[in-house]
């Protein structure tokens, strides 16, 4: 065996050298883009209107690929305009599905150039980049004699995901939906085929005819509020509040949040700027290269030629946002987003992380 | 060519301060335009070209396996020829410049890339992106003037090595890719001395160096041929050529560049405090074109190009083409020449250079005339004019940086 392991890494070794400088998965990507395992990647098998906003998009993942638990989201990183964006979504199928794919579903955010080409322009057979799926947001073990959903919009995704695949596991499951019409509710039909049969309690609130959920109407709707393990997602606003409200309850331990959290931009420019590496942290006011500010905190950088044509001082960008100071073009980055910036003509756009 | 500052009649006297800025204003506006406007279409250009290079080099390979029978040798090598010049040129540099960067891919990316070459692209982009592009043409900083084993400017001392100047650089075009990996790790100085040899950061680019060099040579001159059985030395024979091919032509194209007449050249003393519209001044009359078709373009990786290039060295390579004609109307309209001219003209004007610098400087060129002055001053290069502000908006003229005194229009 040890003979044939060497002469398979040996002839490896030898192809390796044919394709030297590029890897023989180069190549390959060509022809079977599924099959590099350095680089996650997923063909799009299908695409299912959900909503007039929403679909949801059935993957076919390639190597490299880990099932995910139910409520935990994947990174997903698409062309547009010939940009790779990377985006998280919440896994809306069951981690079980025998045909090894599984599926996320977009809600189309106005101006959100990700959400909306998803929904709009993406069509079968295209690839997308993908990170393992990652999130703390999950149900517990063992699992909650009571649960409850509280969600809003695109926040039902991760809590379908949850249903789908635990709720022969829960007895008494009360689920709590805002949208702003019941044409808008996300999985409409299945969330009321499943109260129908009595498997959930399902309270729909439609915002627009009703306004939006207060902590408060929650008390009233569901008398046994804090007997319950209680999960939620949707927007910050909300969360915010229910979380005050579980605090002055004395029932934080009860609940478990997700949170989709935009970037944080300065329109007038200016802002935090973290160098991850040395831990320094420079307030500014926007108008001056990160190269600078960093070298005058005493950051050790990389720089070249100081007026942003040649790509020696380049820097991963982790999170927060950047303004190019000669076109004002501006660069943000997701949580898990790692976007190489050059840092010479780059100014803090509000606060923002560097590698450095 | 003398460095402008020295120059008799300079061709820049006309233009003030004020001229200066605003090409650099008008330069900006022509950058932001192609830059915001980079989508899907560039996108797949660039993948396609990489596509197209690397079916091409597999196609080749594969038809010199049989290199033993002469139409394979043939249509193998010139296969391999253009691919490994579409691969240095089109693909590498350009990648290598960050032109690409926008689209995030890390598959394509100027800090992912290796190309096909001697040089490592790490040393390759500081000696080339950074010093190269920042210090164009600037004698005694830009060290592409004759890459320190040639004399191509009057104002570059004469000493009775560069007699044998024109035969180095025939020597440098058959052997380019090593030259520059020389150049790169800058072997003549870095010899020199025992300190500078064991330098550790000076030890670790060479092992670089080789190690690259060794994966290529083991490629081209053993692991490929051996592939090919009996056809074994028909395929060492067929590499090489492709190499020297991709070679001569890489030269010829890049002499091109900078060396032609009517090129300029710059005092060391010029360029401090320089602004941005300086420095773009300093790439228009510091580079030179190559007309010719689209399969010129291609083949020069857009280097045809290189007043464009070298004004936007980020922008991608196939958008130089649609703003050249914008270019050429601002040199119109500020008076400046535009150089440009097919190949065979330009490559002779530039060995004609070579041979001429071989010996002393004669006649007006001997007379060596007085440079003025400039007061040392930090560059502000990145830092762009603002269009049109009025005189007393402070905000402007502070982002203008020092008025120093106009040095580039000495006379």
């Amino acid at each position: 065996m040890a003979v044939i392991r060497n002469l398979r890494s040996g002839a490896w070794r030898v192809i390796e050298l044919i394709t030297t400088p590029v890897v023989p998965a180069d190549y390959l990507d060509v022809i079977a883009p599924l099959r590099n395992a350095q680089v996650l990647r997923a063909k799009i098998d299908a695409v299912r209107p959900e909503t007039e906003n929403s679909v949801t998009l059935v993957l076919r993942p390639g190597r490299g690929w880990q099932s995910h638990r139910p409520g935990q989201y994947v990174r997903v990183g698409v062309d547009v305009g010939g940009v790779r964006l990377w985006r998280s979504y919440s896994v809306t199928s069951p981690p079980s599905r025998r045909d090894g794919r599984f599926t996320i579903t977009v809600n189309a955010v106005p101006d959100g150039v990700v959400s909306t080409h998803l929904v709009r322009r993406t069509k079968r057979g295209t690839i997308v980049h993908l990170d393992v799926p990652t999130g703390e947001f999950q149900l517990c073990h063992p699992r909650p004699a009571k649960a409850l959903f509280v969600t809003a919009g695109s926040g039902i995704t991760p809590v379908m995901g949850m249903l789908r695949s635990a709720l022969h596991e829960l007895s008494d499951v009360v689920v709590v939906h805002s949208a702003g019409t019941r044409e808008a509710v996300v999985f409409g039909d299945e969330l009321r085929a499943l109260a129908a049969e009595g498997r959930i309690r399902l309270i729909e609130r439609h915002t627009r005819a009703d306004g939006r959920l207060k902590p408060a109407d929650l008390d009233e709707l569901v008398p046994d509020l804090f007997e319950r393990r209680t999960w939620a997602c949707g927007p910050n606003e909300m969360l915010d509040d229910l979380e005050t409200h579980w605090a002055d309850a004395e029932a934080t331990h009860l609940l478990s949040t997700e949170r989709f959290r935009p970037t944080l931009i300065n329109s007038g420019g200016g802002g935090t700027i973290t160098f991850a590496g040395s831990g320094t942290v420079v307030e500014t006011d926007g108008s001056e290269p990160l190269l600078d500010s960093g070298e005058a905190a005493g950051v050790l950088m990389p720089s070249g030629c100081r007026m942003g044509i040649c790509f020696s001082c380049v820097l991963p960008l982790r999170e927060g946002a950047v303004r190019d100071l000669r076109d004002g073009q501006l660069t943000v980055a997701e949580p898990g987003d790692n976007i190489p910036v050059q840092t010479c003509i780059s100014a803090a756009a509000g606060p923002c992380t560097i590698d450095a | 060519m003398t460095t402008i500052q020295r120059k008799k009649s300079n061709p820049i006297a006309h233009l003030t301060h004020e001229d200066i800025e605003q090409i650099g204003i008008e330069l900006d506006a022509i950058r932001d335009e192609v830059m915001a406007s980079r989508g899907e279409k560039d996108a797949a250009y660039i993948r396609r070209v990489i596509a197209w290079q690397r079916g091409l080099e597999l196609g080749s390979r594969g038809v010199l396996l049989f290199s033993l029978f002469p139409p394979a040798w043939l249509i193998g090598t010139a296969g391999l020829s253009v691919a490994k010049i579409l691969e240095n040129m089109e693909v590498g540099h350009n990648i290598l410049h960050g032109q690409w960067d926008w689209m995030r891919d890390p598959k394509i990316h100027s800090t992912k890339w290796e190309w096909d070459h001697a040089s490592p692209a790490e040393q390759w982009k500081h000696s080339h992106n950074e010093l190269h592009h920042t210090y164009t043409n600037v004698v005694g900083r830009d060290n592409d003037l004759g890459y320190g084993i040639m004399r191509v400017d009057e104002d570059q001392k004469w000493h009775p090595a560069h007699l044998g100047q024109p035969f180095y650089n025939f020597l440098n075009a058959c052997f380019f890719e090593y030259g520059i990996a020389a150049y790169d790790l800058e072997l003549g100085r870095n010899l020199a001395t025992k300190e500078r040899r064991q330098n550790p950061k000076f030890k670790a680019a060479l092992k670089a160096v080789r190690r690259k060099i060794g994966k290529q040579v083991l490629k081209d001159y053993v692991v490929h041929p051996a592939l090919s059985g009996p056809s074994f030395l028909h395929t060492i024979a067929a590499n090489a050529t492709a190499n020297l091919v991709r070679n001569l032509w890489s030269h010829s194209v890049i002499m091109c560049g900078h060396f032609p007449t009517g090129v300029e050249t710059f005092e060391k003393t010029s360029i401090e405090g320089e602004t941005r519209g300086e420095w773009y001044l300093r790439q228009m009359l510091g580079s030179a074109n190559i007309s010719g078709s689209k399969a010129m373009h291609l083949m020069t990786g857009n280097l045809s190009h290189q007043i464009e290039h070298h004004l936007f060295p980020d922008m991608p390579s196939n958008r130089y083409k649609e703003i050249a004609p914008k270019i050429q109307d601002l040199f119109q309209r500020y008076g400046l020449s535009y150089v440009s001219g097919p190949l065979p003209k330009q490559v002779a004007s530039a060995w004609y250079k070579v041979f001429r610098l071989a010996l002393p400087n004669r006649g007006e060129a001997a007379i060596r005339r007085p440079v003025e002055k400039k007061a040392p001053a930090v560059s502000t290069r990145w830092r762009r004019a603002q269009p049109q502000v009025p005189a007393s908006a402070h905000l402007g003229s502070a982002a203008l940086g020092t008025p120093a005194p106009v040095a580039l229009s000495a006379e």
